[in-house]
């Protein structure tokens, strides 16, 4: 169609749109297109050229046609024209159709790059404009390798436009984004960063962007931005609303760059200036007063706008935690949003809460909103911002407030979603756990989870009942009685009867003597939930029943006669069966003394981490429970978390029993090592001694923590840090969580020793502002000089999936015993990981092996015979005693293992020398196991008292 | 058994919904319920990104048959494992009824017309299960005008007819002419190579019939089918074996109305059946032996350079040259970054359509033995795509006065002992038409 007119309207375009939108249907539309498309065709054929209009207007065509999702073919090369037209819409049509549909590797690529390099060097602003969208759309690195050099050059030039700076800025942050290798930091660098003074607000704003992306990378070369952000943010926070006219938001100065001054801010610890601290702190205090102040205009624009910097500025605040004074108004402020209408706000603001709940200057501040809190729990319609209210209750709490926090959430736990019930349950444990100062009030908090979201209780949870009723005689009998009248209720949940199997086989004989729970009532008890339950709950009541005949002689009767019923001797489950029949015979065969040896009470648990801490933090990862927590829950709980992560599957335990003391039956243990089910798998990690693999039927938490050990050190307990697995060795992962994995390859020599540190992101997002610190506490300082770190800093931006690298150079002026502590801060989706982990640097890694016979060892040994320089522990084995693993383990100390020297061929001794930069300490030793206890008498004598104490104490813990 | 029947407009409106069962629902988990079964069908085949090619679509354990006559789409809906085959019969037949009723089916038909949709719903399908969906039969009792007045006597007389043995013919009709219409209707497929291989053939066809006779004929239709000619060949000791051998035809499989009586077509492979009145498809059938292909295409497709090409299509009837075929269209696909086309043919009009990417040759009659050319030169333009073009086949369309399967009609008697009427009373009316398929040539 010929042009009619030859304005800008384009005439044939909109009608070919129109009628492609009133085609009736998508055959019609096909139709109308296929001869569109013959036509331009038949146009940009024919022999005649065309003007820049008609081209301009085909290739528009062409553009809508492809955006409706047809190919397109044909018409880059009169795009391409178009762009060296002089006519602005022309050339940004051109433009247009080449960032949507020319890909990377068109043969077209030179001549569209030289037309962009004309524009470029043209002295036409809005022509400069268009081919730095162009470039940034794009993006590609073709692109990138093409003009990374000369857009910096636009960007600082004095003679720039500033329409055409704000486009260069926002251009080379895309072209550093998508290829930062070619964006090549030179003496421009400087000169952006004082773009942060520029008159012009735009100019900033986009400077802003590209200073907070390159910073994160480079936070070095980048730290003078931090007193120009301040001046600047001060100077908009200072300014009154009128002052920046066209930057002013409804009201609001600026709203967007202070945001981002306040965001840039946050890649940087503190100023230490202090003057430019005085004026950034007056700044948030001006941003918090301003809050208070009436809004100037009922608009959501005006709220939304003000309350975006006040977040950030808090964040901001959070971030540096370390001004009591701002922390504490920061939380006043929440507060205030905590009953705002704006269920928005309410969301922000519990979850920014969250955060500074876990800052000591304002924990205090928070707790005071804990009224509200509780009743947004319960009032709140939206499930997000009840949970992030949960949360906030969750990171609130210590022991002057425990009990009423853990009754509100048990409360609410009965109407809760679905989807947050678990974790509740898991917080409501955690929380009971943590902060109990009575262990009734725990056991019965525990009992009403139970009851009221018995299915969302998993297994960890009641184990840890287990374990702590286990390990505190003053609640036995509390826990017995509580049991089973919680029992008595006519429905109850099976992890209720998972309990109270277990606990009234244990300490039924507790409440024997009142006749309303005699043996046979307890009896009649459990075993009228028998039939209700799952294999593996009817596999613990048979245990509970055959510990019955042994804590009641009386019963022995009625049990048999349950046990020899065909349901049970005929089970057609194996596991059942099996425990049927031997139960059945052993309380038929076996004496009395041999009943009580082998059915005896369960030994108190060893003190391992909560096994439902770890399931929390396996749920959400560290960021919900910081390492401080951790250890925090460690201290507190110390004497309450007597727990182990062992199951306490009574079969489990009371053959475990009986195979380390007497080793009855041999059948009986056979039982529990080949069946399939998960109590097996807990027994076949305690009795693993033999085979020393654990049967990892995994996904129970207890072998993950075993097998983690793997077989060098096998179990060595796990400690936060895996500290003590790294004695005897020297490579390994020395943490793992969701996000982070942190592996250790080191290496010794003499007093100098290098340490490569692994960190991996196991996410697919990027960790950003990732920083490292490691720090030596007390006088360690001047023992180990160490860490010098290394290579610059590490990376800032850890991509997702990617691992990163640092060294670590550590010599040993003197013999030590603390360990250096690793600090390791990032942000992970916006929230700031902490964590704090003990690295492995033991003053058994400076050993040297020390070859002698055995004379001179024991002339050796003699020498050393002073009272204080001898350290000598007995203690019972942890793992197995296997030889070759306690060879490897002692070779694996460093010493050297000494063969022929003891008289004793069981017994083993090693000798070396510590080597420290002022002196050298000689080390002996001897190991002397007794297979038949199980334990161990270690003996270390050292020229120096403190080196044997400490070697003690770390040899102890891992055989 | 249908669990519903949904009528949908091109945009995806329901134009029509009648729900049988309340199972259909229950899938979706909703109060609303089968609403929901009407929106899944919506979502994911009328607008569904990719166009949905299986009539069958099962979605959420709910299956959707459904077929489509232009902009129309009727979708019939089950949870349960219905017989396919069953379900597209009847939506065929619901075709064919709406047809005979309104003509043809179409948005505003349906519209006008949707009170008697739901009337003719609710009497040819009951709780699902199809009853009779014989339109003759229908209209005795469904009409367009309303029933006016009718006595007790005719009342009953409809139930007797429904309920009774013969649904398809009431008792008592009468013409003053017996006159009897016979079609046989075929559509001629193929595929043949450029060589002029042939690929692929097959001949679908139809035995049309309209009868206007009285009382209660029983008719007997008689063809060239290999079997029953053999038979007779052998059985009547051959008058001229050679020549019918070679006249009969191989049937591949065929359908009849539900008038016929299978087991006298299982026994003795005789068509005896009381035939309907007015209009009805006797039966259908299918042949791929023996096949008389009416049009040899022959292409002639010449690259010259990448900016250019030649086409050259001769096409020769093949057929007595007393008849006559006719509208006859071929159709060249032409790629797809055709710049300029001219073209040059001897007989008929050829056009180069761009909205199809065709060009269209157009010949209205085309005596048999003999043969036309047309001649095109393509412009291309250059594109950057590497892209090779992919040469789709030429087709073609015509009709001819001859049933290319071969079929022949060998007799159609009709008894009627009660009336005094015979066989040579009727007049009978016999035509053959061959269609083209989908007959493609490769090129």
């Amino acid at each position: 169609m010929p042009a009619v007119s030859k304005g800008d309207g384009m005439r044939g375009l909109a009608v070919f749109i129109s009628d492609i939108r009133n085609c009736k249907s998508k055959e019609a539309e096909i139709k109308r297109i296929n001869k569109e498309l013959a036509n331009i065709r038949s146009k940009f054929k024919g022999d005649k050229a065309l003007d820049g209009y008609s081209k301009k207007k085909y290739v528009c065509k062409l553009l809508f046609i492809f955006l409706l999702g047809h190919d397109i073919d044909f018409g880059h090369m009169e795009a391409v024209n178009l762009l060296s037209s002089n006519k602005y819409t022309e050339k940004q049509i051109g433009y247009l159709f080449i960032s949507v549909l020319v890909n990377s590797n068109s043969e077209l690529i030179r001549l569209i790059n030289n037309a962009i390099k004309n524009d470029l060097s043209s002295r036409n602003p809005t022509f400069m404009c268009l081919a730095l969208h162009c470039i940034a759309n794009v993006g590609s690195r073709e692109m990138a390798e093409a003009f990374a050099s000369e857009i910096p050059r636009i960007l600082v030039a004095g003679d720039t436009m500033d329409s055409v700076k704000q486009s260069a800025a926002l251009c080379l942050l895309r072209l550093y984004k998508t290829s930062p290798d070619l964006v090549l930091m030179g003496e421009w660098t400087s000169r952006v960063v004082h773009l942060l003074n520029d008159q012009h607000m735009g100019v900033v704003t986009a400077a802003i962007s590209l200073i907070t992306c390159l910073s994160q990378k480079n936070p070095d070369e980048f730290k003078t931005c931090v007193s120009l952000a301040v001046s600047r943010l001060s100077r908009i926070v200072s300014s009154a609303s009128t002052d920046l006219q066209d930057y002013t938001y409804y009201f609001v100065p600026a709203p967007w760059l202070s945001c981002k001054l306040l965001r840039l801010l946050q890649c940087y610890p503190p100023p230490e200036d202090g003057a430019v601290k005085g004026r950034l702190v007056e700044c948030l205090e001006t941003i918090l007063n301003k809050a208070q102040e009436p809004p100037k205009s009922k608009k959501v624009q005006h709220s939304n706008a003000k309350n975006a910097i006040l977040f950030e500025a808090i964040s901001l605040i959070i971030h540096y935690d370390s001004e009591p004074n701002l922390l504490v108004r920061a939380c006043n402020q929440l507060g205030q949003f905590l009953q705002h209408r704006e269920t928005n706000l309410r969301y922000l603001a519990l979850e920014s809460m969250c955060t500074l709940a876990s800052s000591e200057f304002s924990h205090e501040a928070v707790k005071t909103h804990i009224e509200t809190v509780i009743n947004a729990l319960k009032t709140e319609r939206d499930v997000s911002v009840r949970q992030r209210a949960a949360d906030l209750l969750y990171a609130m709490c210590d022991r002057s407030n425990a009990k009423q926090i853990v009754a509100e959430m048990l409360s609410y736990l009965e109407t809760a979603d679905y989807s947050i019930r678990e974790e509740m349950v898991l917080k409501v444990a955690i929380l009971a756990e943590k902060y109990a100062v009575d262990y009734s009030w725990y056991v019965d908090t525990i009992l009403n989870l139970i009851r009221i979201a018995g299915d969302y209780v998993s297994e960890e949870v009641w184990y840890r009942v287990i374990q702590i009723v286990i390990n505190r005689d003053d609640v036995q009998g509390y826990a017995a009685k509580t049991v089973f009248e919680a029992l008595q209720a006519p429905a109850c949940h099976e992890n209720m009867v998972k309990v109270g199997g277990y606990i009234l086989g244990e300490f039924g004989n507790l409440i024997a003597g009142d006749p309303r729970s005699s043996p046979l009532v307890q009896f009649n008890l459990l075993h009228s939930k028998f039939h209700l339950c799952s294999v593996p709950t009817r596999a613990l009541l048979l245990s509970a029943y055959i510990k019955f005949i042994n804590l009641f002689p009386e019963t022995k009767a009625t049990i048999q006669e349950v046990l020899r019923c065909d349901s049970q001797i005929r089970n057609s489950d194996v596991e059942l069966q099996q425990r049927a029949v031997e139960y059945l015979k052993l309380s038929s065969i076996a004496s009395t003394d041999v009943l009580a040896t082998v059915l005896e009470e369960m030994p108190p648990f060893p003190e391992r981490e909560s096994s439902i801490l770890a399931k929390l933090k396996k749920k959400k990862g560290p960021g919900a429970v910081s390492v401080t927590e951790l250890e925090d829950s460690k201290r507190e709980g110390g004497e309450l978390n007597g727990g182990g992560d062992r199951g306490p599957d009574t079969s489990a335990m009371s053959a475990s029993n009986a195979v380390s003391r007497h080793s009855v039956t041999s059948n009986l243990s056979y039982v529990f090592q080949s069946t399939p089910s998960p109590s097996a798998d807990l027994l076949g990690i305690r009795s693993s001694a033999p085979a020393g693999t654990a049967p990892a039927s995994a996904g129970n938490l207890l072998v993950d923590v075993f097998s983690e050990a793997g077989p060098a050190a096998p179990s060595a307990a796990v400690n936060d840090d895996g500290f003590l697995r790294f004695v005897c060795k020297n490579n390994g992962v020395l943490f793992e969580n969701q996000l982070l994995q942190i592996g250790i390859k080191s290496e010794y020599r003499q007093n100098l020793g290098r340490m490569y540190l692994f960190y991996g992101n196991k996410t697919s997002v990027q960790f950003a502002s990732f920083t490292t610190s490691v720090s030596c506490p007390g006088e360690l300082q001047s023992h180990i000089l160490s860490l010098n770190v290394q290579t610059k800093q590490v990376e800032p931006l850890v991509e997702g999936g990617a691992q990163i690298q640092q060294v670590l150079n550590i010599e040993c002026l003197t013999d030590f015993s603390d360990a250096p502590l690793l600090n390791i801060k990032f942000r992970y989706g916006g929230a700031l990981q902490n964590l704090t982990l003990k690295l492995p640097v033991t003053i058994n890694k400076f050993f040297q092996p020390t070859e002698m016979s055995s004379h001179d060892f024991f002339q050796r040994w003699k020498q050393l015979s002073q009272p204080q320089q001898e350290a000598q522990k007995i203690f019972k084995a942890n793992h197995s005693m296997d030889t070759e693993v306690l060879k490897a383990k002692l070779l694996g100390l460093g010493t050297a293992l000494l063969d022929n020297v003891d008289p004793n061929p069981e017994n083993y001794v090693c000798a070396g020398v510590i080597q420290t930069k002022g002196q050298q300490v000689g080390c002996l030793l001897r190991l002397e196991p007794n297979a038949q206890a199980q334990m161990y008498r270690l003996t270390l004598r050292c020229s120096k008292d403190s080196v044997s104490r400490r070697l003690c104490e770390l040899l102890a813990e891992q055989f | 058994m249908i669990g519903g029947l949904f009528i949908y407009n091109h945009k995806g409106e329901v134009l029509i919904s009648r729900v049988y069962r309340d199972d259909i629902g229950y899938v979706f988990q909703d109060v609303v319920g089968w609403r929901n079964a009407v929106d899944a069908f919506r979502v994911n085949v009328i607008h569904a990104r990719q166009q949905v090619r299986s009539p069958v679509t099962n979605i959420a354990r709910t299956s959707f048959f459904h077929v489509k006559r232009s902009n129309i789409w009727l979708a019939a809906v089950t949870k349960q494992n219905v017989n396919a085959a069953m379900v597209f019969e009847f939506l065929y037949k619901m075709c064919d009824v709406m047809t005979a009723y309104f003509g043809k089916i179409s948005e505003e038909n349906i519209k006008n017309n949707f009170v008697l949709i739901y009337e003719l719903l609710d009497e040819i399908l009951d709780f699902g299960y199809p009853q009779n969906s014989e339109t003759g039969a229908l209209k005795t009792f469904i009409t367009q005008q309303g029933i006016k007045g009718q006595t007790k006597e005719e009342q009953s007389q409809i139930t007797s007819q429904v309920t009774g043995q013969i649904g398809w013919r009431r008792e008592g009709i009468k013409y003053r002419r017996n006159e009897l219409f016979l079609d046989v209707l075929e559509s001629v497929n193929l595929l043949m190579s450029p060589q002029g291989q042939v690929l692929s053939a097959h001949v679908s066809g139809r035995v049309v019939m309209k009868s206007y006779l009285s009382g209660m004929p029983e008719c007997k239709f008689g063809m060239n089918d290999k079997i029953v000619i053999d038979k007779q060949g052998k059985g009547g000791a051959s008058d001229d074996a050679g020549k019918s051998g070679k006249q009969s035809i191989a049937i591949d499989d065929c359908t009849f109305h539900q008038c016929v009586r299978l087991s006298k077509f299982d026994s003795e492979r005789s068509i005896s059946f009381i035939p309907p009145d007015g209009e009805y498809e006797l039966m259908r059938y299918r042949t791929t032996k023996d096949i008389i292909l009416p049009f040899r295409v022959i292409p002639l497709v010449r690259e010259v350079g990448r900016t250019k090409l030649e086409v050259k299509v001769v096409i020769k009837s093949n057929f007595k040259p007393s008849l006559l075929a006719q509208k006859i269209e071929v159709r060249i696909p032409t790629p797809l970054n055709t710049s300029g086309v001219q073209v040059i043919c001897m007989k008929g009009k050829a056009k180069y359509k761009a909205s199809e990417n065709a060009i269209v040759w157009k010949i209205k009659r085309m005596a048999g033995m003999k043969e036309s050319q047309i001649s095109a030169e393509i412009e291309l333009l250059p594109t950057n795509d590497k892209k090779k073009w992919a040469r789709p086949p030429i087709s073609m369309n015509f009709e001819v006065p001859f049933a290319p399967s071969g079929l022949k009609v060998r007799y159609l008697k009709v008894f009627e002992s009660k009336l005094n009427y015979s066989d040579h009373d009727v007049i009978k009316w016999v035509r053959y038409i061959g269609r083209s398929g989908i007959y493609e040539t490769r090129c």
